[in-house]
């Protein structure tokens, strides 16, 4: 019986066959995953002998312990997040006004990386240079090379949270100004409009509440960056965090780690609000 | 006639108010901000930047982080002896290097810099020879009280070039960037920078110290053992790994102990987070306290801070790669779960209704339903924290969980050793760029094959 094949068959053979292949992938990658982990695990092991199993048994234990000292602190506990309350208000007005000047220099900055604005590629190109090196620089690497040369303080924070914003904001508000509609930039030109004012009335009303949709995001993430650089050295509720764990002042740990998942969450909820306020259904 | 055209100059009328509201209200929001960058400004002091920068730290900084430095130190009471060293007392040169010639203290050695000048170091006196545009040689002694001096400047300082500088216990002389001079009353330090880093293959004790990377490969498939204990190949491989300058086994056991933070942590959130997501989905399940409890339990993961969940771990796990690990797992469990049970409600309910008509129990129609609709979300969306955890690693690490994060801080605060810390930042910006790539690539075929 040596008929032609079945096109149906056919199809459901190479059906059968990339399912087959699909499979093997997936096993393949699986057994790579488990590999990779138990390797991990076994590795942290020789790292640190036993550090999994007495890590576990005192899994609870310091959680516990903030919990039992903030209980015993009793009703002066609340008193305690109005003591460290300057220190977070310090640190939300570091990364307040870090990301409203990195906000400016970003606007700025990303109408001369926008290639549709500025007709010279010599121009589009340096600043877009510019705004990947402001970038690529982690914010700790920064402030801890500007903490070393100039001191402890507020200061170095400031600079390094801002560089980086700038650079981070800069180009994704350069892609909004690129995507924006260039009808409304070509009719004003038409009407003799000038560079300023073709960007004023053309670009800018389209990409704006997209700009502060980003800087809200970006004021999240630099309320925590402010934190941890309150650990190196900056000041701020980190600091207060770091000096407390290391005296084992259990009220105070709690005090600062609640005020800090309040502030985060808030802003978190905010952020999410006032985005949905200002871009609607757009996804970020 | 006359009536339409009075309501027209009304509607202007209006308009123009209306505009100037506008204004108005725009202007004082301007104002507010105005004022608070103003108010921001004097309270940062942000005009003291340029007091507080300091341009020496800086060039310091910077030329530790390209070049190295060799010392001459002669004490003065014991000026026969002179140690020349690398970087630190304890690297002292056995034998001298060739810019530099010993003699006794009455002959005077001589340390000869790369553009012909050349000092001299006698028992009693520091001499700077030959430097380009300097008429005399420049002779640096001390008081009798031992107090430092350039002899010949004592009462015509302005005289003196403007790169030395003349304190009462410490004169210092730089000439350029990479000859430095330092007199004090108990002992003299010639500093002399050279560009690279050197022995970063083998360190300053190793048996190769001086022997190129070209020529100890080529040494490994020489039959000659340097070391007769040892082959050549593992001689070289070993002296390399444990190199006591560079710390090359260290800094690679602590990025391997990043990483691995970053793919357990991930690994485990991804493993607890989509099941968790799939019984907080509206269209899964039933029960509104279930969903309600979890979506709660998800703001709480994600609410306390990355950092905030190292610091818990801390205290039970040490230092090391597990803090690290569940800080990642704990707050991206969170992350992943509100965003995959966004994702399991906005899945298009005909899939599960065409498995359903087949008579397929529930598990299945989830799992051929729904989950096929998810997964390329799920794939990409952990990779892309993957991504972002890596760098978080690196931070949580610095604040004290461990890896490479942790060696890099060490770095910095020594205030010393920067060639290192130029060296950690460059691999972790070369681990990130590649983790970048690497996962962009993954999500391309991935999400290509599902």
């Amino acid at each position: 019986m040596t008929t032609t094949a079945n096109p149906v068959d056919i199809y459901l053979e190479r059906l059968h066959a990339q399912a087959k292949t699909r499979a093997l992938y997936t096993l393949i990658s699986i057994g790579a995953m488990v590999f990779v982990i138990t390797s991990g695990v076994f590795f942290a092991e020789s790292q640190n002998a036993g550090s999994l199993s007495r890590g576990m048994d005192q899994f609870w234990d310091f959680p516990v312990d903030l919990f039992v000292g903030a209980w015993d602190a009793g009703w002066g506990w609340f008193g305690l997040l109005g003591k460290h309350a300057p220190e977070l208000f310090r640190t939300i007005n570091l990364a307040l006004f870090s990301t409203a000047l990195g906000f400016i220099c970003a606007v700025f900055l990303s109408l001369f990386a926008s290639s549709n604005l500025i007709a010279s590629g010599w121009v589009v190109s340096f600043s877009r240079r510019t705004l990947d090196v402001l970038r690529s620089f982690p914010e700790l690497v920064l402030a801890m090379a500007l903490l070393f040369l100039m001191g402890k303080g507020e200061l170095p924070a400031l600079i390094a949270i801002w560089l980086h914003t700038v650079g981070a904001l800069g180009k994704l508000f350069s892609e909004a100004v690129e995507n924006c509609d260039m009808k409304p930039v070509e009719g004003l030109q038409s009407a003799g409009a000038g560079w300023w004012q073709r960007v004023r009335f053309g670009v800018l009303p389209q990409v704006l509440p997209l700009f502060f949709s980003y800087g809200i995001l970006r004021l999240e993430i630099n309320v925590r960056a402010s934190t941890i650089l309150g650990f190196v050295g900056a000041g701020g509720i980190g600091e207060a965090l770091k000096t407390n764990i290391s005296w084992s002042f259990e009220p105070d740990i709690m005090a600062i780690m609640a005020l800090l998942v309040i502030t985060i969450t808030a802003l978190d909820y905010l952020s999410t609000y006032v985005r949905n306020k200002l871009i609607g259904g757009i996804r970020l | 006639m006359s009536t339409s055209v009075s309501s027209m100059s009304d509607k202007i009328l209006e308009c123009n108010a209306a505009s100037a509201r506008y204004r108005a209200t725009l202007a004082a929001v301007f104002a507010v901000i105005a004022a608070y960058l103003a108010f921001s400004v004097w309270m940062f002091d942000l005009p003291s930047v340029a007091r507080k920068w300091s341009p020496e730290r800086a060039t310091m900084f910077m030329l530790d982080t390209y070049a190295h430095k060799d010392v001459v130190l002669m004490e003065w009471d014991r000026a026969d002896d002179i140690d020349v060293y690398f970087e630190a007392k304890v690297y002292e040169y056995e034998k001298d290097p060739d810019w530099f010639s010993r003699s006794t203290a009455a002959a005077g050695s001589r340390v000869d810099i790369d553009n012909g000048a050349y000092f001299v170091l006698t028992g009693n006196t520091v001499e700077l020879h030959d430097w380009p545009g300097l008429d005399a040689p420049l002779i640096f002694g001390r008081y009798a009280d031992g107090r430092p001096q350039i002899i010949g400047y004592e009462n015509n300082r302005d005289a003196l070039p403007e790169w030395i500088r003349w304190t009462e216990n410490k004169i210092e002389v730089r000439p350029d960037l990479y000859t430095r001079l330092q007199v004090f009353g108990r002992k003299a330090e010639i500093h002399r920078y050279s560009l690279g880093w050197k022995y970063f293959w083998f360190d300053f004790r190793s048996p190769l110290a001086d022997v190129s990377l070209f020529d100890a490969i080529g040494l490994m498939f020489s039959s000659e053992r340097v070391d007769p204990t040892q082959s050549n190949a593992s001689l070289v491989l070993s002296e390399i790994w444990y190199n006591e300058i560079w710390f090359h086994m260290e800094i690679m056991v602590a990025m391997l102990e990043t990483l691995l933070m970053a793919l357990l942590g991930t690994f485990f959130a991804a493993l607890f987070g989509l099941p968790l997501a799939f019984l907080a989905a509206q269209n899964i399940t039933p029960f509104e306290a279930v969903r309600f409890g979890l979506r709660r339990l998800f703001d709480l993961l994600r609410g306390i801070d990355m950092l905030i969940w190292s610091l818990i771990f801390l205290r039970a796990f040490g230092p090391g790669l597990f803090t690290g690990a569940f800080a990642i797992a704990f707050t991206d469990t969170g992350t992943l779960g509100k965003l995959m049970s966004e994702a399991i409600e906005n899945a298009d309910s005909k899939q599960q209704e065409g498995i359903r008509s087949t008579g397929a129990k529930k598990t299945l129609q989830h799992r051929f339903g729904i989950l096929p609709q998810i997964m390329p979300i799920f794939i990409s969306q952990t990779l892309y924290y993957f991504e972002s955890n890596v760098r978080g690693a690196v931070i949580i690490g610095a604040m004290g969980a461990g890896g490479i994060g942790l060696q890099f801080l060490g770095a910095m605060q020594t205030g010393t050793d920067f060639e290192n810390v130029a060296y950690m930042a460059i691999l972790v910006l070369l681990m990130v760029i590649a983790i970048d790539k690497t996962s962009a690539r993954l999500r391309r075929i991935l999400i290509g094959l599902v």
